[in-house]
């Protein structure tokens, strides 16, 4: 589908509104970005600002407004809701909760984001889940149910989830927000690496200024707008 | 596409608490579904248990008559008319009434039905009805051993002393014998005798009987018999009715299922049953879905269809189904078994039955799981981002 030079997400004047009538307001303005294979993205910015919105469309959890948005070279703009499901597939979520599936195992959880792909066997799945398992250093814990784990171990699964099926993007929204700050360092460290192992772009919306080293470029947005920041000016600021 | 997780089956057993109560509920209505329309099998079988017991292939009866407990008399000549179709072995005409009968133990009294017959003939198998010597004698009846026990303890008593005395319809009479017929709705328990000592008993013109029953020799054929006398005796006369076998049970069964309201009752008990078990039922399916919304939006976002949610939401209801009815079913064998015992009514499963409450069931849990399914639809990934 995409070239090696294509990005993997780009970005082109798009802007989205809630509501309609009076009450229509704009949240995103005209924004333009990309990002290219294996490269770590931060997105910062106050609450509020349009960031998760931005993520949303990104996801293909909305169909864009207005503006281009290519994901994988798909354009997005006006997409039917049976695109946006298939394209989803391509894409790696990591949530703010962890949102696993509490009747399920870890591998289970793991192995629900495999499912969708049909071409491998029951007994593939399973060792990948389990070998992914092993990545994010949870191979001791792959029968234990969510509610059986740390808060740490929980966001761990959510990455393994995101990740066990190689996608070429992954998404992640304040991954760290609920954890302390070894474990929040060791997620997103885990996360960072398993991710350029992969050559999976990484796109991380968060406030927390103790992981911004991670990222290749930072990109910074206030009131629906988007700039980008140098680095080392925030790492200083942090 | 096949999914390797069955994630319906996993959802519903996690929360064990909930799907025993889940379980319960179901159970409870199918329960009560299986017993009101075992109640109204029952009755209707009940009503027509003397119609299989006779064994005989043609019978006539009044047009006026309604039913078993409201028979109007016709004249026995039409009967003997029939013996003269081709093919017609034998016919025995039965009188059929109701006489108060006085409990040999606590001197009540209460309705029971007698039927009086020539006795050197048989009406009913011998299973049934194994000794009818005593008919012959003066005064003499048998007792339906499986009467209601209020008539009082008469097997018993028979079986102690080889006789029991008590009155008939204000006559001495003598219990020489037993035989097996059971309760029904209408009579709660026979008697029979002699043709004789009914005409004792009951104060009638003996050219007038109830019901005429007629044998056809082995190998003759049933429809053209039928067909003969019928041309021959019910349409020239008009004050007899020729049915088979089958239309006689069916005419039995029509004036209760019909002309009664038991039928709507129990049926109306069964709708019933099943408004309860669909509520139910959709209570715990809304419940589970809107304690997995998180979870489904999730599974949104992964790229899951809308509709791998919906039939994790039916097969929750189908499971739900299966795993209530099933002990549903052998707790109502144990109440039917109970039931029959106190109140001498044929209550049986039936294949049939049991088909039809796991229809119902089914389809209980299955619109249920229709009505809850909306509520996935609110589960939007982008609001959980």
């Amino acid at each position: 589908m995409t070239s090696a030079t294509e990005p993997i997400i780009s970005i082109d004047h798009v802007s989205h509104y809630f509501g309609s009538g009076r009450l229509r307001k704009q949240v995103l303005c005209e924004v333009s970005a990309r990002v290219d294979p294996g490269e770590v993205v931060i997105l910062m910015g106050p609450s509020g600002s349009g960031k998760t919105t931005l993520l949303t469309l990104i996801g293909a959890l909305r169909s864009t407004q207005e503006g281009s948005l290519k994901l994988l070279g798909e354009e997005m703009y006006k997409a039917r809701n049976k695109q946006l499901v298939r394209l989803r597939r391509n894409i790696g979520y990591i949530f703010q909760a962890h949102n696993l599936l509490n009747a399920l195992t870890a591998r289970q959880n793991v192995q629900m984001s495999l499912d969708l792909h049909p071409n491998l066997t029951t007994k593939e799945k399973k060792i990948r889940s389990l070998e992914m398992l092993e990545a994010v250093g949870l191979l001791d814990w792959a029968n234990y149910y969510p509610q059986e784990l740390s808060g740490g171990q929980k966001q761990r699964v959510a990455i393994a989830r995101a990740l066990v099926s190689s996608p070429r993007v992954v998404l992640a929204d304040e991954p760290t927000a609920a954890l302390d700050k070894q474990s929040g360092r060791d997620v997103v460290e885990i996360m960072q690496r398993l991710a350029r192992q992969r050559g999976s772009a990484v796109l991380l919306v968060t406030h927390d200024n103790r992981i911004l080293d991670v990222a290749d470029r930072i990109l910074q947005m206030e009131d629906g707008r988007l700039s980008t920041l140098p680095r080392e000016q925030l790492i200083g600021l942090s | 596409m096949i999914f390797a997780i069955p994630l319906a089956w996993l959802q519903l057993i996690r929360e064990k608490v909930r799907l025993l109560v889940a379980l319960a509920g179901i159970g409870f209505a199918v329960i009560l579904m299986f017993i009101q329309l075992g109640f109204r099998d029952a009755l209707f079988d009940s009503s027509v248990r003397l119609h299989k017991a006779l064994e005989g292939d043609i019978f006539m009866m009044s047009p006026q008559s309604t039913a078993l407990i409201a028979l109007d008399s016709f004249s026995r000549r039409r009967l003997f008319q029939a013996e003269g179709v081709p093919g017609v072995e034998s016919i025995t005409p039965i009188y059929i009434s109701f006489a108060l009968w006085k409990n040999p133990a606590d001197r009540s009294t209460r309705s029971i039905q007698v039927m009086g017959y020539d006795p050197s003939q048989s009406i009913v198998s011998n299973d049934l009805l194994p000794d009818s010597e005593a008919l012959k004698l003066r005064d003499h009846v048998l007792f339906d051993r499986d009467s209601r026990p209020e008539f009082g303890p008469v097997a018993e008593l028979f079986e102690e002393q080889g006789y029991v005395t008590t009155e008939v319809a204000g006559r001495r009479v003598t219990v020489g014998g037993l035989f097996n017929l059971g309760a029904s709705f209408g009579a709660d328990g026979n008697l029979v005798t002699s043709d004789i000592n009914f005409l004792r008993m009951f104060d009638r013109d003996p050219g007038l009987i109830d019901m005429g029953m007629i044998r056809l020799q082995p190998g003759a054929n049933v429809d053209q018999a039928i067909a003969q006398m019928r041309k021959e005796i019910q349409e020239p006369n008009g004050d007899v009715l020729v049915l088979s076998k089958d239309e006689f049970i069916a005419f039995e069964r029509d004036y209760w299922q019909n002309s009664t309201a038991i039928g709507f009752i129990f049926n109306l008990g069964a709708g019933i049953g099943w408004i309860v078990g669909m509520v139910i039922v959709y209570q715990i399916l809304y419940t589970d879905v809107a304690d997995h919304l998180a979870e489904y939006a999730t599974l949104k976002a992964m790229g899951y269809r809308n509709r791998y949610l919906l039939s994790v939401v039916f097969q929750e209801a189908v499971v739900l189904s299966i795993l209530g009815f099933i002990p549903a079913f052998f707790l109502c064998m144990v109440l039917y078994n109970a039931t029959e015992n106190a109140t001498s009514l044929p209550l049986h499963m039936t294949q049939e039955r049991g088909t039809l409450v796991f229809c119902l069931t089914m389809s209980m849990c299955v619109i249920s799981g229709a009505i809850a399914v909306r509520k996935v639809q609110e589960a939007d990934p982008a609001d959980i981002f």
